[in-house]
């Protein structure tokens, strides 16, 4: 493999003002600073950092829900200008389509690649057993529990086939059994279907047993401050909760996120 | 079949019934003391039976009208200039309350004219309509329109303001265009927020299409009532206006159960 097909995402000298137009810096909230950032192909990517560090923001800029204002973030298919199925997104409240039945919601991104129906229903069927939602395919959104309807949001993703999947604190909302069991099936769907994952959380330990590096960020205005490789090998399951090498990068992490929020606290005096 | 215990038995489904008859007569019991307290007033001659005849003289003043035909005739021609006007209004009152969320510019051009219009008595209009569109059916669809759009217009605005923007991105990002997220995203989102506002409408209809039979017409419920009670036929003029609230009673539940059905995707509170 070449250099050039080597990478996920780059990230050049970005930057983010809120409240600002295009070009507008300095006058508004700084959420992001130069930021630069290389995600390697088909990489399990954790950005991780204080709330207000602005990870959401980078995640949305990636996304191409807001414009890029400075710098420039690419892909494999060119510069992102806008959203599209190539880099599809997992938001932690969800965001099915209330009004769609689960089989309605997962089909919804293949019909707009323009896939027969009956394609359609097959694939989202494959991918409403992947996630284990086999029998509720009929079922609405207010009538599962918060683990199905984000198992659901995850096969709605999964089944467009994204290049780059993007998960903005997917699990926030969930009671920590389900977190854990969410985890290891993320994990596992991913080493079934390598993809390039870019996954904010601001729990560290969600990190370490995801990730294969993590990008730690700084307080307001956003940067990346430290890059680690976890180095713990493509198999995550319950012994990794116990392996030396997670509890020692649990803590060492966690020491570099503390400062950061540490400054993030002063920084708000 | 042995799973025919979980049918109700003969005996408990009477008992279901009565409870449900009771449970109406519950409901309803404001409405019959009404008219117990009606029937009193004439009778003690507190109030004079001209003035306020007695049940029985506008049950039977009602059947002759309906025996004539004459009440279904009229009837029928102001359900019909009602259906009309509400249909037009519901049509297009959602299009641009949709179009004045989502297009700036269309939104500044109508928003004024939406504020002046929504307060205004659409009754005062009746005369300048008149000399508008003439005595036939178009200026009481005119002014039924014209009355049932804003409700709509309003909701419809409100309601597509209000879409939670995750699911409008979560749409783009599995390759819905603009149009289909108006169409297949912010539509069905607000549809709640618009059939509520359509609610309101069917009432204002009922209001509309009886004030504007008043003044032009030569046939209708409106004009009926008008030509009743201008012949000192009190019973009947009394029989018309029940047929009018029953009529539209009836319309309004009508409408809920369908709101109810098309909506069952929303929680069950």
């Amino acid at each position: 493999m070449g250099m050039a097909t080597d990478f996920g995402i780059k990230i050049e000298g970005v930057s983010h003002a809120y409240g600002g137009g295009q070009g507008q810096l300095g006058t508004n909230t700084l959420a992001l600073k130069q930021t630069d950032l290389l995600i390697r192909h088909h990489e399990f990517h954790a950005l991780l950092g204080p709330s207000g560090c602005g990870k959401s923001t980078l995640l949305y800029l990636i996304g191409g829900f807001i414009p890029v204002q400075t710098g420039s973030i690419s892909t494999q298919k060119g510069p992102v200008t806008a959203p599209g199925p190539d880099r599809s997104i997992v938001f932690q409240n969800f965001a099915l389509f209330p009004w769609k039945t689960v089989l309605e919601n997962v089909m919804y991104g293949l019909q707009k690649k323009g896939l027969p129906e009956v394609e359609c229903r097959d694939i989202a069927q494959a991918h409403i057993k992947l996630v284990q939602l086999g029998g509720f395919e009929q079922a609405y959104p207010s009538q599962l529990s918060g683990g199905m309807q984000q198992r659901a949001a995850i096969a709605r993703t999964l089944a467009v086939d994204p290049d780059i999947l993007l998960m903005d604190e997917p699990f926030g909302a969930l009671d920590a059994q389900t977190r854990r069991v969410m985890q290891e099936e993320l994990r596992m769907i991913w080493k079934k279907r390598p993809k390039t994952v870019v996954f904010v959380t601001h729990d560290v330990h969600e990190a370490v047993f995801l990730a294969d590096r993590i990008s730690i960020m700084s307080a307001r205005p956003g940067r990346i401050e430290h890059q680690i490789d976890t180095g713990l090998g493509p198999e995550r399951d319950e012994s990794t909760l116990t392996d030396r090498r997670f509890v020692e990068l649990g803590e060492q992490i966690w020491r570099l996120v503390r400062e950061q929020a540490v400054l993030a606290s002063r920084g708000g005096l | 079949m042995a799973g025919g215990g979980i049918r109700p038995l003969a005996g408990e489904q009477e008992r279901g019934s009565l409870v449900v008859m009771v449970a109406l007569c519950v409901r309803y019991l404001p409405v019959l003391i009404m008219l117990a307290l009606w029937e009193l007033a004439g009778r003690s001659g507190l109030v004079s039976q001209q003035m306020l005849p007695g049940i029985g003289a506008i049950a039977s003043a009602f059947l002759d009208l309906l025996s004539s035909g004459e009440l279904i005739m009229n009837a029928w021609r102001s359900l019909s200039r009602a259906a009309a006007g509400l249909g037009l209004a519901v049509m297009i009152g959602m299009t641009v309350g949709l179009l004045m969320a989502t297009r700036p510019l269309f939104r500044t051009l109508i928003n004024p004219l939406v504020r002046i219009l929504y307060p205004m008595p659409k009754s005062a209009l009746i005369p300048l309509v008149m000399i508008w569109f003439g005595l036939g059916d178009a200026s009481k669809i005119f002014l039924i329109f014209l009355g049932c759009l804003l409700p709509v217009i309003v909701s419809a605005y409100n309601g597509a303001r209000g879409v939670n923007p995750f699911l409008i991105w979560s749409a783009t990002s599995l390759g819905a265009s603009q149009d289909e997220v108006l169409r297949e995203i912010i539509l069905p989102a607000a549809l709640p927020d618009i059939l509520a506002g359509c609610r309101t409408a069917l009432a204002f209809s009922f209001i509309l299409m009886v004030s504007s039979e008043f003044v032009i017409a030569k046939d209708g419920l409106g004009f009926l009532i008008g030509s009743l009670g201008d012949g000192g036929n009190y019973p009947a003029m009394f029989a018309v206006i029940l047929t009018v609230a029953g009529t539209g009673f009836v319309a309004d539940r009508l409408f809920g159960s369908f709101v109810s059905h098309r909506l069952r995707w929303k929680e069950q509170a």
